[in-house]
Formats: structure tokens, C-alpha cells, sequence
């Protein structure tokens, strides 16, 4: 078997030509988006459809933005784990775009999350926020997530700021964890997970099926952007390096083209 | 590792070696805290174990821009990793040279501060305990930081976004312990050594870290 991988290389390996990648995202692309904007719909209608909650009224359906949009913050989150991991165990070249890429996502998430928690939390909990375990350690999520961003930016040489970064990701990564148990660790204000759950869901079939399908949704949406800005990172480092030979072949024009840098 | 310690040590304590800096830097954050508050006694009292971590939480970040920069400049640190001896161990010889000349400072200043402060006797020895055992914890993860950002120019400020948020356990296991040395029916022990347990865990971790970092920024 490994001979054949030598030969003719497969699965990832493969994708290590961006050229390959890009083809690839050219055919996925569509198809993510299209589900991404059908499963929305579908979810959409389903979650305004449920009747009240008993408890809470119409409050309720901020769940149906608010869970799936905490699930893609932390999926983001160990999407750029597994690009650490590429980074430093495998060299692979596209592990760094794939976890810069998913860097910026993964914060629009988070704050999405904390938004629609707070602005949930008002109503039901009586205020905007408050020092609960869940909600500290999602804002730490936040934190790490804004440091990483500096810290790809502060490095200027790619090679340099995606090994730090990745080892800046690993490091961070303890904090996930610690999101999953906060409600188990600490009885607080926030409720205790409903989903994924030992023994099943404890959530009532209409507000659990409208919620799956919008989690599913807001998975091809990450995916569907990953993709977009994993392209258009490959595509600004080529253009980086076009430059780079453009003004190293044009010896006259070179000093022009830093100018222009 | 033993030379490399008493090296840190004797730079740390020479003249602009930063001990004293963090010292004062400590004495200046304590001090402003009243008059960001008030003189109200009973007030300061109450959040002043709060305020002696939230000191040597911001006295412990402000060295460790220069944990490994002094080195990586001079040169000192390839030679470290030429030597052939493990990095882990040379970082955490670092790291402990960094926590004896800040962590341990401003806990055994902890009695003159908290006197300012008018906290109570079991407060200032709780805050001397927790500080003792938790203070190491900001040494070893600030290292990865020192480490990620070493070959940065102004790296100071990313350092601390990057530390900050791996701190807050200690400071919330750290501050806890000590509130519930005050108030009564709050056991003092389960706190106290979830910040054992953290400071234990990121030596591991933190060492270990930081000379991956070295060594993946070193090219």
C-alpha cells in the first residue's frame, strides 16, 4: 500500500498541489452552497413553525441560531487543531491555509454565539450576561481566537508564523474542553447540554429536528466558506510570489515594485 | 540547569535585570487600587485577595517579554540548543529563574501589602499560600507565549493576549481559595489544590511547549 501512495498519490497528499485543490474546491463549492442555502431554508421554516415553549414563549427559537452557531465557533476551533497538527506533523502545505482560513470564521461564529446568548439571556436569565463558566470560557474562546489572528499577522515570514501559530493553536486548545464540561463542572447559571448527551436527547422531537437541520445548515455554511477562504489564501500567496518573480526578472523594474508593495 | 539558573538569577539581579521592576510594578498596582476604589476599608478588604492576583498575574507577564529575547539576540539561545542537553529542561531551569525572581518576591510581600489593603490574617496567609503555588503556573505558560513570539520586535503586548485567557483558571482557582479561606462555609482545600494541579500540569506542559517553539522558530 505504501508503495502505491508513492506512486501515485492519494487522498490528501494529492490536495498538496494547490493547483488540484482549486479544482476541487471549483466542484464542491456549488454543491456545499446549494445544500448550505437549502438545509437554511428548511431549517429556517421548521424553526419558526414550532409552537411556544411552555417556559420560555417565543424566546425559544434564538436556540436554532444560537446552538448551531456555538457548534461551528468550537468546530472551527478543532478545524484548526487538525491544521496544527498537518503544520507540525506532516508538513502539509495546506494545513497552515486551512487553519488561517478557518481562523476568521470560527471568530464570526463565536460572537455569534455570545450575541444570541446575550441577547436570549436577557429575557429568560433577566440580563445581558453574567459570570457564568459557559460564558466566560466561550469569551476566552473569543480572546484566543482574536490573539491568533495578531499572531499570524505579526509574523512576517509564513513559514515561521504558521509553525507558531500552530503551536499557539495546540496550547489554546485546552480550552475546549473545558467549554464542553463547564456546565458539568460547574453548576451555574447556564443549562446543562441537551443534545449530546449520555442517554439521549432530553429535547422535545419538534424543537430537536428543526435544530439538527439547522446544525447541519450552518456546517455546509463553514464548510462552503472554508473553502472560499482557503481559495483565496492560495490565491494570495500566488500572487505573492508572482510578484516575487516579477520583480526579481525585472531587475529595473524591481526597485518599482517594492515601491509598489 | 543548575548553571543556567544561577546565571538567570545573577542577571535578574544585577542592576535594569527586571526583579525590582516587577517588585514595583506590584507596589504601583496595589497602591492604585484604593484610589481607583475608594478608601473604603471594608471594601478593599473584601476584594483584596482579588487585587494582590490580579498584580502579580500583570507583575509576572510584564518579564516574560524578556524570558527568551536577551538570549534569542545574543545568541545564547542557539548555543542552548546546540549543547545537546534536553531544551525542556533548559526552559524550565528559565522558567523556575523567572518565577524566583517574580512569583516569589511578590508572595512574601504579600503580609506588607495586604496590611495596606486592611485584609484580615487568614486572608494574607490564604493569598501567601495560593500566590506561592499558583504564581509558578504564570511562569510556565507565559513561556510558550515568550516562545511563540521571541523573534518579535514589540511582542510584549500579543505575548499577553496569547497568556492571558490560559491564566484565568489560576485566577479564578486563586482568587476562590481565598474567599473561601474568609467566608466560613466554603471548604478552602478543593480550590486550593485545583491550583496545585494547574501550576503541576502547565510545568509539564509549559516547558515542553516552549522548546517545540524554540525549535520550530529557529532557522
Amino acid at each position: 500500500m505504501t508503495v502505491e501512495t508513492i506512486k501515485r498519490p492519494s487522498g490528501l497528499t494529492a490536495l498538496a498541489n494547490p493547483t488540484r485543490f482549486l479544482a476541487l474546491v471549483r466542484v464542491l463549492l456549488p454543491i456545499f452552497t446549494a445544500i448550505a442555502l437549502v438545509l437554511l431554508a428548511v431549517g429556517l421554516w421548521m424553526g419558526f413553525s414550532v409552537p411556544d415553549d411552555y417556559q420560555q414563549g417565543r424566546t425559544v427559537r434564538i436556540m436554532f441560531i444560537h446552538v448551531p452557531s456555538v457548534w461551528m465557533a468550537m468546530g472551527a476551533y478543532m478545524t484548526m487543531v487538525s491544521g496544527a497538527l498537518g503544520v507540525l506533523v506532516w508538513r502539509h502545505p495546506l494545513a497552515d491555509v486551512a487553519a488561517r482560513a478557518a481562523a476568521p470564521i470560527g471568530a464570526a461564529f463565536t460572537f455569534l454565539g455570545l450575541a444570541t446568548g446575550s441577547i436570549w439571556g436577557r429575557p429568560m436569565w433577566g440580563t445581558w450576561w453574567v459570570w457564568d463558566a459557559r460564558l466566560t470560557s466561550f469569551l476566552v474562546l473569543l480572546i484566543i481566537y482574536l490573539g491568533l489572528i495578531a499572531l499570524w499577522n505579526s509574523i512576517e515570514e509564513p513559514a515561521k508564523s504558521s509553525r507558531m501559530a500552530a503551536i499557539a493553536i495546540l496550547i489554546g486548545a485546552l480550552n475546549i474542553p473545558i467549554i464542553r464540561f463547564s456546565v458539568e463542572w460547574f453548576t451555574t447559571l447556564h443549562q446543562g447540554p441537551s443534545v449530546v448527551r449520555a442517554g439521549g436527547p432530553s429535547m422535545a422531537p419538534e424543537f430537536l429536528h428543526p435544530l439538527l437541520i439547522m446544525g447541519l445548515a450552518f456546517l455546509f455554511i463553514f464548510l462552503a466558506l472554508h473553502l472560499m477562504a482557503m481559495r483565496n489564501e492560495i490565491m494570495r500567496r500566488q500572487i505573492r510570489t508572482l510578484q516575487r518573480k516579477a520583480a526579481q526578472s525585472n531587475r529595473t523594474g524591481a526597485s518599482r515594485a517594492e515601491i509598489a508593495q | 540547569m543548575i548553571a543556567l539558573l544561577k546565571r538567570d538569577l545573577s542577571l535578574a539581579l544585577r542592576s535594569g535585570g527586571g526583579a525590582v521592576t516587577a517588585l514595583l510594578f506590584y507596589l504601583a498596582v496595589v497602591v492604585a487600587m484604593p484610589f481607583a476604589i475608594g478608601p473604603n476599608t471594608q471594601l478593599l478588604a473584601t476584594i483584596g485577595g482579588a487585587t494582590l492576583w490580579i498584580g502579580a498575574l500583570l507583575a509576572g507577564l510584564l518579564g516574560l517579554e524578556r524570558l527568551f529575547q536577551g538570549d534569542y539576540e545574543d545568541g545564547t539561545l542557539d548555543q542552548m540548543m546546540l549543547m545537546g542537553g534536553p531544551l525542556p529542561a533548559q526552559v524550565f531551569a528559565k522558567c523556575v529563574a523567572h518565577w524566583l525572581v517574580t512569583g516569589l518576591p511578590l508572595t512574601l510581600s504579600v503580609p506588607v501589602f495586604g496590611l495596606f489593603l486592611g485584609m484580615e490574617g487568614v486572608a494574607i496567609q490564604a493569598s501567601m499560600a495560593t500566590l506561592l503555588v499558583g504564581t509558578p503556573a504564570i511562569s510556565f505558560i507565559g513561556a510558550v507565549g515568550a516562545a511563540v513570539t521571541v523573534s518579535l520586535q514589540r511582542g510584549g503586548l500579543l505575548l499577553s493576549v496569547l497568556v492571558l485567557p490560559l491564566c484565568i483558571p489560576v485566577l479564578i482557582f486563586g482568587v476562590g481559595a481565598v474567599r473561601a479561606a474568609v467566608t466560613d462555609p466554603d471548604p478552602f482545600l478543593p480550590p486550593f489544590l485545583l491550583v496545585i494541579s494547574l501550576s503541576l500540569f502547565f510545568a509539564v506542559i509549559g516547558p515542553f511547549g516552549a522548546a517545540l517553539a524554540l525549535r520550530q522558530g529557529n532557522d
